[in-house]
């Protein structure tokens, strides 16, 4: 007898089935190259946690993960599926880097550093909101759209930064570096100026703001009026211009939330760590984005806890870079593809199997389950 | 006059090489997509199967065995998509994604596993790749003004799979537009429920299209890696699958318009090639960045409705549910 | 067992048609068709009635190999089938007319008729091998269309004839026909009957599926009557009447009609003048030509029409969701027009509430909570802080349950998922929402529709309640059953024009069939 799986089980336990389904194809293929998969896992778990100043680096990573991750939760709550978190991160960054580069000769860091925030979730914001109005006014589809965008960004940093923006005298496409000062506080001075010890890491501020805007986008989503609009965009825009709204407003308001989100990843590589901007520094973790909302279930804890998993992962995968001759951080890019398939591609394959497991456990269901409802058109 | 008339030749001569793996992508994602299946999965399929093919080439000397390799492997991954996409109605877009990273990944760590030289595979000799087939009196005729320089230039000297590219046009226009397979499959990407209801399974449509698109992105990663190039590089499809599904778009979801736009946008990239590091007067380097960016933009520009408007079949992207 | 069907005349001595016993099926914990034993004699047209959910369209599904049922048997002409695919279904001699018609819009009729029924693997040679046959069957049975027209050019009462010569070019022996009058007009209607006559003539068995009384007693042999996934009577057609279906439909009396009762209208508070609408190729094809009408504080106003005929824009004019191309409306003195258009909230401030016709679109978003729809367009009431920015789970929660409570919307959970209740109790939860602003303006589109008796008679009674209050209420419906018995004045629409105004004492069935056909 199968039974409607009850909610617990559907948030709690399904993505655990579903990520130890990706880990478990991971360690198939690892075995077949010939290494130990189970060594393979402790030496990421040791260096994503263990080794001196590891936390602080999957921290680090897991900044990078909140921000993109919650860009696309923003965006799917508005069944938008925006793939441009990788696009609206780089011109975010390009927003630090001309208010960065333009203004530290005048003004003094902090000053700067108060400009460039928001900038980068601005610029974020407008090349997110771009593609946001080419769907809600001229019909054209987010996803293609988005992707598009990406590649068009990344373009326009290649021309940017080999161009008007390379630094004097340097061969690779990247700027000058910032101002002394221009950059976040990273954490382990904070806490070592206070007196705490702790080791090396690339932490920095921008953590505090990715928590800050954890909470803020559960607030946004679930209790304010204009996130119950954004749900309701989602699942019904006749009902939303029924209730006297425009969803292509709120369509537009939607994509420049998820964008601006996007475009903060920057803070923390480029104000956090480079104090400069460089191609790639995006490095892929807009899409690395999609894997998270998809495994938080688009839900501001979940997405906490699934970019936590990743920057564990990306620590833990550079550890094996050093450890393995045979296998290497790419490895994490494939284990990253199979958190996807399986807890977004394939999410309701182990529905039905685990439906039938908790109708055996739990016995046949007559009370609490809600009736079917019958189609209203036909009889 | 005659150098222009060569730097010409040679350009065009560029573009249908280029324009290759793009002509060859775009005709599968016109199968999978007009069945109503989204394929983005493209661009990893073909890096798949072009490190397939690259790797096996390699290891047994032989291209063709290369080819099956490359063809076996992107239909597998294209079983993979229809089974998430089909029969476990999984989001279309998510599970192309999916593949796509899952390929990045995939390929480096199996090249160095297999290879260990930082995910390349070994450099293919000559006959371990399809060579250029020089057609029968290029040279002579190359010595005839005009229609003799564009036979030994432009028609002459290509290898099979580029010969290939042009006939998957033709057979994917012939299938689509004039056999039972086609219609049914058109209509599918229509009107599943009229498919259905006429007696006539819409997951094996689906799964039918999902494999000829795997079939075809086969013999493209094979042509990146062992025919136009001579070995696999990590990342060698650079968005070559998101420009096939740029053409397809621009092509209508038809395959003749399609080829049109597969072989302006191959214009485009061999034109930026030529143009690289040549100064226009006073204003320095031609931008060739801006030039390959044009594909993109056209794709935004077009699907916005600036230039016509591009209508994708009408079930695109949603799984086939029976009602209840 | 294909049949020809002109070779099969109808004789009540062979074998029935269709035979099926002991049929089950359960969707999930729902057993949406009980034990049903049902046989249709050849050459019938045989009608089967029930209401929304009674199980019919489970059961034609099953028959047509859409569904596998759990238990049971079919025996067509006689021998036993055991098929669990459409394609089995057709092979046997079904055909089939959805309700929502199973064409590609955009093929061509041929193309349509001919998919799925190719005869070989070249396209072009199937497509002239059909195109003579199907002149040949056109003849033989009346239904001329054109083979090279584009399916979605086509009106509605031709894309059914395509599907019935679909079915045909099948070599159907046994055609269902599924509610296939609900896009129709009376006149329309009718038409389909003399082709269903003759099709009966050469000895095709048709089966009906209709809830329309009227129609299943005009046409029909044999009625069968569902009720809860049960099939609770047989009969012959002219030994029963309307009545006595209803009451097995339902399982007691019905006395729908009674509600209505004279009361005393107040001033106009709704003028409209001149209002139109252009269509997408703008004023070539006017959506609405110009309209006048006034509506009374105190009365009902029914627009009665063909679905598709501009009562549908007309009022989301009305409502705000589309601005007028011109003309004005005027609601309590207040004009909007071209010019000066209003929102949906606008006008939501001058005292007009607004019950949408298609619920789950507009109505009522099925995935929120019962709690988070009744705050869909009335926000404002569950918002707290500046601006009203912020919303309060526990404000939502209060005024769900007082909705609930009012309207006898079942079960009263206001946490329960809006797509969990029934069409009824949705319907309750909307109408409940309109009314708890106390509009002095209702705008009331299909209340009905998809909605069981018990809750039509709540929500008519409902309405006739809030118009003895005062209440000026404009009502959309497709159903010249719920028009009539409601309205005081009505409004008859056909493409987009005003076909007349008639008064509740004038106005006969006859007549407004007439006006909604175009004819004056």
């Amino acid at each position: 007898m199968r039974r409607p799986l009850p909610k617990w089980i559907d948030i709690g336990v399904m993505p655990i089935i579903n990520i130890f389904a990706a880990f478990v194809v991971a360690g198939i293929i690892i075995a077949l190259i010939g290494e130990n998969p189970i060594t393979a896992l402790s030496v990421m778990v040791k260096g994503a946690f263990v080794y001196k100043g590891a936390l602080g680096y999957t921290l680090f990573y897991a900044t990078n993960f909140i921000f993109t991750g919650l860009a696309v939760a923003v965006a799917f709550h508005a069944t938008l599926f925006n793939i441009g978190g990788e696009g609206q991160a780089m011109i975010g960054g390009l927003g630090i880097g001309i208010v960065a580069l333009s203004l530290d000769p005048l003004l003094p860091p902090l000053l700067v550093i108060l400009l460039a925030i928001p900038m980068a979730a601005v610029f974020g914001a407008i090349w997110g909101m771009i593609p946001g109005w080419l769907q809600a006014k001229r019909g054209s589809h987010i996803v293609i759209t988005t992707i598009m965008f990406n590649f068009i960004a990344s373009s326009i940093m290649v021309w940017l930064l080999a161009g008007m923006l390379m630094a004097p005298g340097q061969m690779s496409p990247e700027t000058r570096h910032f101002a002394e000062g221009v950059g976040l506080l990273q954490i382990h001075q904070i806490a070592n100026a206070i007196g705490i010890p702790m080791a090396r890491s690339p932490l920095n501020l921008s953590f505090l703001v990715a928590l800050a805007a954890l909470v803020g986008v559960w607030v946004l989503i679930w209790r304010t009026r204009l996130g119950y609009i954004i749900r309701a965009t989602g699942h019904s825009e006749k009902a939303v211009i029924y209730a006297g709204h425009d969803p292509a407003k709120i369509i537009m308001i939607t994509m420049a939330i998820s964008g601006g989100l996007a475009g903060l990843m920057a803070l923390n590589e480029i104000l956090g760590v480079q104090e400069r901007v460089i191609l790639n520094f995006t490095s892929g973790y807009g899409f690395t984005g999609i894997a998270v909302a998809l495994m938080g279930r688009n839900h501001p804890f979940g997405i906490l806890l699934a970019s936590l998993l990743f920057g564990a992962l990306y620590q833990g995968g550079a550890e094996i870079d050093f450890e393995f001759q045979t296998i290497t951080r790419e490895m994490v890019l494939m284990i990253q593809g199979l958190i996807i398939l399986f807890s977004g591609a394939l999410a309701l394959m182990f529905h039905p199997l685990m439906e039938r497991l908790y109708g055996m456990i739990a016995g046949p269901d007559s009370i609490t389950s809600p009736p079917k409802t019958k189609r209203a058109e036909h009889g | 006059m005659a150098d222009i008339w060569l730097q010409f030749l040679l350009t065009i001569d560029a573009t249908l090489r280029v324009s290759t793996p793009l002509i060859l992508c775009a005709m599968a994602g016109i199968f999978s997509e007009r069945s109503g299946i989204i394929d983005i999965s493209l661009e990893g399929k073909m890096l798949l199967s072009a490190f397939a093919a690259a790797s096996v080439a390699a290891l047994s000397g032989s291209p063709w065995l290369g080819l099956g390799a490359a063809i076996l492997v992107s239909m597998i991954f294209s079983l993979l998509h229809g089974f998430a996409c089909i029969t476990h109605r999984g989001n279309q877009v998510i599970s192309g994604l999916a593949i796509n990273i899952l390929a990045s990944g995939l390929t480096v760590t199996l090249g160095i596993a297999l290879f260990a030289q930082g995910g390349q595979t070994p450099y293919l000799s000559s006959a371990q790749r399809f060579s250029a087939i020089p057609l029968p009196f290029a040279d002579t005729m190359r010595q005839v003004p005009i229609i003799g320089t564009i036979y030994a230039e432009i028609i002459s000297g290509h290898n099979l799979l580029v010969w290939l590219a042009l006939l998957s046009v033709f057979v994917t226009s012939i299938v689509l537009y004039r056999t039972r397979f086609g219609l049914r499959l058109r209509a599918t990407g229509e009107k599943p429920e009229a498919v259905d209801t006429a007696g006539i399974s819409v997951t094996r449509i689906r799964y039918q299209a999902v494999l000829i698109a795997g079939l075809l992105c086969g013999i493209a990663g094979a042509y990146l890696s062992i025919a136009h190039g001579a070995g696999f590089v990590r990342e060698m499809t650079a968005g070559k699958g998101y420009i096939a599904l740029a053409a397809m778009i621009f092509g209508h979801w038809r395959p003749v318009p399609a080829l049109m736009a597969c072989l302006m946008f191959g214009f485009l990239e061999a034109l930026a090639a030529r143009l690289q590091g040549v100064d226009i007067l006073f204003l320095g380097p031609i931008p060739t960045d801006l030039i390959l960016v044009l594909p993109y933009v056209l794709t935004v520009v077009l699907l916005a409705g600036f230039i016509g408007r591009a209508t994708p079949p009408k079930a695109i992207g949603q799984p086939y549910v029976k009602e209840r | 067992m294909t049949q020809n069907p002109s070779s099969a005349k109808s004789n009540t001595k062979l074998p029935f048609a269709i035979s099926m016993s002991g049929i089950n099926k359960h969707f999930g914990l729902v057993h949406a068709n009980r034990n049903i034993d049902l046989d249709i004699y050849r050459g019938d047209i045989h009608g089967i009635v029930g209401e929304n959910g009674a199980g019919k369209s489970t059961l034609v599904s099953i028959l047509y190999g859409f569904y596998t049922a759990d238990s049971g048997t079919i025996s067509l002409n006689g021998t036993s089938h055991h098929y669990n695919s459409t394609a089995d279904a057709i092979a046997a001699g079904i055909g089939m007319v959805h309700q929502h018609f199973m064409l590609v819009p955009n093929f061509s009729v041929l193309e349509n008729i001919v998919l799925g029924h190719e005869g070989g693997v070249n396209l072009t040679t199937s497509m002239t091998k059909a195109r003579q046959m199907l002149e040949d069957l056109s003849q033989r049975f009346g239904l001329n269309v054109d083979l090279d027209a584009k399916v979605a050019d086509l009106p509605v009462s031709l894309q059914q004839r395509v599907e019935i010569l679909k079915a045909l070019f099948r070599n159907a022996s046994i055609l269902i026909l599924d509610e296939p009058t609900g896009v129709l007009t009376p006149q329309e209607t009718d038409q389909l009957f003399v082709i269903l006559r003759i099709l009966k003539d050469q000895g095709v068995t048709i089966l009906l599926i209709t809830h329309k009384l009227r129609e299943i007693m005009a046409v029909t042999d044999r009625i069968s009557v569902m009720r809860d996934g049960a099939i609770v009577a047989h009969l012959n057609t002219a030994e029963t009447c309307a009545e006595d279906i209803a009451h097995l439909m339902v399982g007691r009396p019905v006395l729908v009609e009674k509600q209505w009762h004279q009361c005393d209208r107040g001033e106009a508070v709704v003028k409209v003048s001149d209002l139109s609408l252009n269509g997408s190729d703008n004023e070539a094809n006017p959506i609405l030509s110009p309209l006048d009408f006034e509506v009374h504080a105190g009365e009902i106003f029914g627009i009665a029409g063909v679905a598709g005929n501009g009562q549908s824009e007309l009022l989301e004019l009305l409502a705000g969701i589309i601005p007028p191309s011109g003309g004005s409306i005027d609601y309590h003195g207040q004009r909007i027009d071209a010019k000066t258009p209003a929102s949906p909230l606008d006008i939501k401030s001058l005292g007009v509430a607004h019950v949408p016709e298609d619920r789950h679109a507009s109505g009522i978003i099925l995935p929120f909570s019962a709690a988070e729809n009744t705050i869909l367009g009335y926000e404002d009431a569950a918002t707290s802080g500046r601006w009203n920015m912020f919303t309060s789970p526990a404000l939502i929660h209060e005024r769900c349950s007082g909705l609930m409570q009012d309207f006898d919307v079942r079960p009263p959970n206001p946490h329960l998922k809006s797509s969990l209740f029934s069409g009824g109790n949705q319907q309750k939860l909307v109408l409940a929402r309109e009314m708890s602003a106390r509009p002095s303006i209702l705008l009331v589109g299909q209340p009905t529709r998809g909605v069981d008796i018990g809750a039509i008679e709540f929500i008519h009674h409902q309405l006739i309640a809030m118009r003895d209050a005062g209440c000026a209420i404009i009502l959309v419906s497709v159903e010249l059953d719920e028009i009539m018995s409601l309205s005081d004045r009505i409004m008859v629409m056909n493409n987009g024009k005003k076909m007349g105004i008639l008064n509740r004492d004038e106005a006969e069935v006859k007549h407004i069939g007439l006006l909604m056909a175009g004819v004056k």
